[in-house]
């Protein structure tokens, strides 16, 4: 019996409904549709990299790949407004979606690199980081977690009246967990301007969909909660834009939370230690041969919208001339200051005092001594 | 001027930091309409309206998480725990997510979560908990428990007002059994610095929330009947804890005992009692004793409840052995 992850692969590959005219997509403009590409090749392209960094054992910690997914993170990021103040949080596997709003490779392979001016300071790994200011809240490794949260940003962007959205995704996982029931319903019932995207790449670790859930389609869940839920071809970046900006723009208008289920592959393993051993034989292979989201963006920059193969290729040197810069200047990056690890824990103190052992006390007794002359004792 | 309770104290405080700063809102279940479980919350919708007091789902994680999304925008939230017991519930954004914001990713967080904690009022295994030593655990929270109206209002004010997160948990066998008149003008009372709570020269019992009353009745019937001079220490501020007021009074009387209506093992006490011997051990007399409830959950009925939560007796009983050590 086909696994339903593949009969759905099959589905998605082709894409139920062409992008219709009206379709927000349609009013991209070229140079617009240019730089979704250039999103994406930079995102698989960076990836690429990192893989080579963590083979020279540069790469401190576990390495996540978004190969396959690109146009799902890309897409959907890409719908935000980000000249309104739009927000969102990124799972493991929406480094695209972070590249979109403005992350930069060298904060990423920083990151990886554990270096002391990295966005964290080396507190955290891989793409957890975010900025208030550009706009994405860094998730933390606990699933389902960044939904609530992410109610609570957009909650605020109602309780002040501003036109502002947050998207926030989880993946197939995800859903299980309570927080991320608890948080949709409070979002939902709150009315908050929200877009929460289930990225369903077949897999959460080893464990397929249908072990998951018992739930037809993902976007079935969303009917319990009040709310509408779409499905799109994740692989597809426009249709996966489409999607999205719909979703975005019902949430700008007042109308509240959209659950939008994108349906990718997730090409690599959970991290790259993962040999993948419990995929079906072959499917991997079909993905990459016949659904391949960069290549099907590719055959349609250039037929549908002609653009020609060299300005493509401009867009691909470009992103490599940008990672070589940025890789460079990585590793010129100075690790951090084992003390700056007591900073920061609170606001007031700014600092936690060091062990007496580490503050040049050389004995704890002898600094607390009672003085000689001292004492009421008198057994 | 009239008396304050304990629960009008902190109602009197939500009233006044939300019209001091329209950033502060409060969230929790049935607290708008309803006015709370313990009617806290009461009058606070009619004021505020519902974008300010908001009743939510049955969902302690969504309340917590929502109030860290919203304080990152620079709001500040004040959440309740129905019954604190709940915050467990949240334990998981409490502890990963919101403990640890300022510090992985320079996230502010300022937020409260404040419910009605403890026993002595018949409530059981799920409405009587002290959940404080958990959380005690958490570099990044902030914790505090007030045994006063007026350190309940000043407390309460020094949280919202934090820049980091405090679990404030208040004493719900305190809240109408005692009131005073609570100091004029804006009372925000320090997070971190413990209160003297009496004076004296034989012996020091360190304690917080409803057992400082315990111990100063203990005090009391020490002085009169065995002469002895008690003194009591309130810590009210549990995280940070307030080091030079502990050395302080452990200096002063060397012999020491630590009093805590939560459970003995992992508590409050054992931490105490280690920040003595390293900080203080030369100036010990005695050895550190403890008063907490036994290890077990918390039984509902009267016999029950008694035995196992400490008793002024309990108190008197262990003090007399120090002094005589």
């Amino acid at each position: 019996m086909a696994s339903r992850t593949s009969s759905r692969g099959r589905n998605a590959a082709r894409p139920r409904v062409a992008a219709a005219s009206g379709a927000p997509s349609a009013s991209l403009s070229r140079a617009q549709k240019l730089e979704v590409y250039y999103y994406m090749r930079l995102t698989r392209s960076l990836e690429e990299r990192l893989v080579n960094l963590y083979r020279q054992t540069k790469v401190i910690g576990g390495l996540f790949r978004s190969l396959g997914q690109e146009a799902d993170a890309v897409g959907s990021a890409y719908a935000l407004d980000r000249t309104k103040g739009d927000f969102l949080s990124p799972l493991i596997r929406n480094l695209g979606s972070m590249l979109v709003q403005g992350a930069e490779p060298l904060e990423i392979i920083r990151q990886y690199m554990a270096k002391g001016d990295s966005p964290t300071r080396g507190r955290e790994l891989n793409i957890h980081f975010g900025d208030l200011e550009r706009g994405f809240i860094g998730q933390i490794s606990h699933l389902g977690d960044m939904v609530p949260v992410m109610a609570g940003v957009t909650l605020s962007f109602k309780l002040r009246g501003q036109n502002r959205v947050g998207l926030v995704y989880v993946g197939d996982g995800a859903t299980s967990t309570g927080a991320f029931h608890e948080g949709i319903n409070f979002a939902a019932v709150q009315r908050c301007p929200l877009v929460v995207v289930v990225e369903n790449n077949g897999y959460a670790y080893s464990t397929p969909i249908t072990k998951q859930t018992a739930a037809a389609e993902f976007r079935d869940k969303a009917l319990a909660y009040g709310i509408p839920g779409e499905q799109a071809d994740g692989n597809d970046v426009l249709a996966t834009y489409d999607v999205t900006k719909r979703a975005v723009e019902r949430a700008r208008r007042g109308e509240g939370v959209t659950l939008i289920e994108l349906i990718t592959y997730r090409r690599k393993g959970h991290a790259e230690h993962d040999n993948q051993s419990y995929v079906p034989e072959g499917e991997i292979a079909q993905w990459e041969a016949t659904n391949d989201p960069v290549d099907r963006y590719v055959a349609r920059l250039t037929g549908e919208d002609g653009v020609k193969p060299n300005e493509l290729a401009e867009l691909d040197a470009r992103v490599q001339r940008e990672i070589d810069a940025a890789t460079d200047e990585a590793e010129k990056s100075p690790m951090p200051e084992p003390a700056d690890a007591l900073t920061g824990v609170y606001a007031d103190p700014p600092s936690v005092e060091p062990l007496w052992y580490r503050s040049g006390v050389s004995s704890a007794v002898a600094a607390n001594e009672r003085p000689a002359s001292w004492g009421t004792f008198n057994g | 001027m009239a008396e304050t309770t304990y629960l009008e104290a902190i109602r009197q405080a939500l009233f006044e930091e939300m019209d001091r700063d329209p950033n502060v809102f409060v969230l929790g279940e049935d607290i708008g309409a309803y006015g709370g479980a313990f009617k806290v919350t009461d009058g606070l919708l009619a004021k505020y309206g519902e974008s300010r007091v908001i009743d939510t789902p049955i969902s302690e994680a969504a309340i917590v998480g929502a109030a860290a999304g919203a304080a990152h925008m620079g709001m500040r939230p004040v959440c309740e725990m129905q019954f604190i017991d709940f915050i467990s519930c949240a334990y998981d954004m409490l502890t990963n997510y919101v403990a640890t914001a300022r510090y992985r990713a320079f996230l502010p967080c300022p937020l409260v979560v404040r419910g009605p904690s403890g026993g002595y009022v018949r409530g059981g295994p799920f409405h009587s908990q002290n959940p404080e030593a958990a959380f005690l655990h958490t570099p990044g929270l902030k914790i505090v428990y007030p045994s006063t109206a007026s350190d309940a209002y000043g407390l309460l004010k020094a949280a919202i007002r934090d820049d980091d997160p405090v679990l404030y948990f208040e004493h719900k066998y305190l809240y109408r059994r005692i009131k005073e008149e609570l100091p004029t003008g804006d009372h925000v009372v320090p997070i971190g610095k413990a209160r003297l709570a009496r004076e004296g020269k034989d012996l020091s019992i360190i304690t917080y929330a409803a057992t400082v009353w315990k111990a100063l009745e203990a005090a009391e019937q020490l002085e009169k009947e065995d002469g002895l001079s008690v003194e009591v220490l309130d810590l009210r501020s549990l995280l940070p804890m307030d080091d030079e007021a502990i050395m302080a009074t452990v200096k002063k009387t060397n012999r020491v005992m630590i009093v805590h209506e939560d459970t003995r093992t992992g508590g409050v006490a054992g931490e105490v009692t280690a920040r003595i011997t390293e900080q203080a051990f030369a100036f010990l007399d005695a050895p550190i004793l403890r008063v907490t409830a036994a290890d077990v959950p918390l039984p509902y009925s009267p016999p029950l409840e008694d035995y196992v939560l400490p008793q002024t007796s309990d108190i008197v009983s262990v003090a007399r052995q120090l002094a005589a050590y």
